[in-house]
């Protein structure tokens, strides 16, 4: 007797599990999965609408010769490769310092460190923005301390410009990264770094030869995640440059931005660019998977 | 052991200068807003007497009461339904698991691979089918329901004792309702983390805002922000003000719940 109804009520709690988990799947699948097949389809289109016409790789192709791409794609690689290390390591070395229970107004530091995580992207560009602009704090600061002769025009010349947008990405997402290295290092057992302190070991060859190593999962997250937020880089370059002075700074999501919702639509030729940006992250976030598994 | 003081000294000398460095932009973006164009440009850094008039030609330019209440609804409603939705199927998901649901979870978590800008053409395409342009409903719908929230509650349904669950079966209480006297009162904290996670990205959001609210009675803040620094001349004083309007709401959830705030940073990344 006691099986059959056993039964029918497991029957019962696997309709109320589908009940619960399907709402969430439905939407996913439509704002996520259908919109990336979609993208994908529209990618081999040209025109669109009652003009679609199925059109092959030659999105694609004139992507190859898009000189305009081309000069996203390698802004946003050099932001990649300038800032990304620069941040991680300044992150890492706060993180350190801040990791001392001996440390006198540890929390103020931590909380003004991480204070810049609170704004918002577009806010805090436009503070950028505004200190860096031609009449602004940072020039007048400057002349009073005849660091410089005359006013520099920090937004119109491409590597000034490319430096301001650094400058500010490193402000806003130091604190940021600084969290995980500090969550992970309160995880090391605080006796490695005692038995290396009785052997010897300096402050500078704790950092390299103990932390770095027991820290590599997260260096490598932290990577992954800035790397993924730095090819879909648009609040920033829209709001401080502007993409300018003549796209030194203009980032792929701006250029794809441009090209559906500034000119004339079209869509197909950006839905092909997105798509690149796609694969782009996926094989980075494949990476991320991978990394995550060997912890 | 002067070497242990200069170190010493050093190590605060460093924190000291990263934490100035972190706090100016903001300081000077609060002080600014109380200065005219002119001293702000002039690199006054004391308090003015401008605020009053910022004020009024910040609301003279652009209508600040009904983009924040806009950006405030449109979070509010996001982080509402998202934390319902996906905390339901991140119970669902662990709780009643099986082949199919793990194999579905998985299938779901790789949405979150998924960049903004590779889906945004084809939702727009789809809101503006269904003639949702410049609406909450557009603005909340793509980000309902998320792999990372699903996640992050599925994560916290796993140290939920099952025994509970069994315990209140026998006591009568229907799946629903053990869900919602049972489970939703415990994870107290893995709501305030979710909440803090959504209501800001819905507060800060500005790409997803910029296609979509086309109506000028629909812009959130991020995107008035945006307006006003278009044009020839800029008056920074006006321009700070609205920064700080924009920026204060965050910045005393920061530091108010700084312990969830970093929790819910950090979850994000697992």
């Amino acid at each position: 007797m006691a099986k059959p109804t056993s039964l029918k009520l497991h029957t019962k709690q696997n309709i109320v599990g589908w009940a619960f988990v399907i709402p969430a799947s439905i939407l996913i699948f439509t704002f996520f999965f259908y919109p990336i097949g979609k993208a994908f389809l529209l990618s081999f289109q040209t025109g669109f609408g009652a003009n679609a016409q199925y059109a092959g790789l030659v999105n694609y192709k004139r992507l190859l010769s898009d000189n305009t791409f081309k000069t996203s794609l390698v802004n946003v690689l050099t932001f990649l490769v300038l800032q990304v290390p620069v941040m991680l390591l300044l992150a890492l070395a706060l993180a350190y310092t801040l990791n001392d229970h001996k440390l006198k107004f540890r929390a103020l530091f931590r909380t003004a460190l991480f204070l810049p995580c609170a704004t918002s992207l577009v806010s805090y560009s436009i503070v950028f923005r505004s200190l860096f602009a031609l009449d602004g704090f940072m020039n007048a600061l400057l002349l009073n301390l005849n660091v410089i002769q005359s006013p520099i025009n920090w937004l119109a010349n491409p590597w000034t410009a490319k430096l301001v947008i650094m400058l500010a990405l490193t402000w806003r997402w130091t604190g940021y990264n600084m969290i995980f290295f500090l969550s992970a290092l309160q995880n090391i057992d605080r006796s490695i770094f005692e038995a290396a302190i009785i052997d010897g070991a300096n402050g500078f060859n704790r950092f390299f030869k103990i932390t770095i190593p027991m820290l590599k999962p997260i260096i490598l997250l932290t990577a992954i995640m800035s790397t993924n937020g730095t090819l879909q880089l648009f609040d920033e370059t829209v709001n401080i440059t502007n993409g300018g002075p003549t796209n030194a700074t203009l980032s792929i999501s701006q250029y794809i931005y441009r090209l559906s919702f500034q000119y004339s639509p079209r869509f197909p030729y950006a839905a092909a660019m997105s798509f690149v940006v796609f694969v782009l992250v996926g094989i980075l976030s494949a990476m991320q998977m991978r990394v995550g598994d060997k912890r | 052991m002067t070497r242990y003081k200069i170190g010493t000294f050093l190590k605060y000398l460093f924190l000291t200068i990263a934490a100035f460095v972190s706090v100016f932009p903001l300081l000077w973006m609060f002080i600014s807003a109380t200065n005219s164009s002119i001293d702000v440009l002039g690199g006054r850094l004391l308090p003015g007497s401008h605020l009053v008039t910022n004020f009024q030609n910040l609301t003279a330019r652009a209508n600040i009461p009904q983009a924040m209440w806009n950006s405030f609804r449109n979070a509010a409603v996001s982080t509402i339904a998202s934390l319902i939705v996906c905390s339901v199927a991140g119970y669902g998901f662990e709780i009643y698991h099986d082949r199919g649901k793990d194999l579905l979870m998985r299938i779901l978590l790789l949405s979150m691979m998924i960049p903004f800008a590779a889906i945004m053409i084809p939702l727009f395409m789809m809101v503006g089918n269904f003639n949702l342009l410049s609406t909450t409903t557009a603005f909340v719908l793509p980000s309902v329901a998320t792999g990372f929230l699903i996640f992050l509650f599925r994560q916290s349904a796993r140290y939920f004792p099952y025994e509970l669950i069994e315990a209140s079966r026998l006591d009568g209480l229907s799946e629903l309702g053990i869900f919602i006297r049972m489970y939703v009162p415990v994870m107290r904290s893995t709501y305030a983390t979710a909440a803090i996670i959504t209501f800001m990205a819905g507060w800060n959001s500005y790409l997803w805002p910029l296609i979509i609210m086309q109506n000028a009675d629909s812009r959130t803040m991020p995107l008035v922000l945006s307006n006003l620094i278009a044009g020839y001349v800029t008056d920074y004083g006006l321009l700070m003000l609205a920064v700080s309007i924009s920026v204060l709401p965050t910045i005393a959830i920061f530091l108010l719940l700084q312990k969830s705030f970093a929790e819910g940073i950090i979850a994000s990344a697992r």
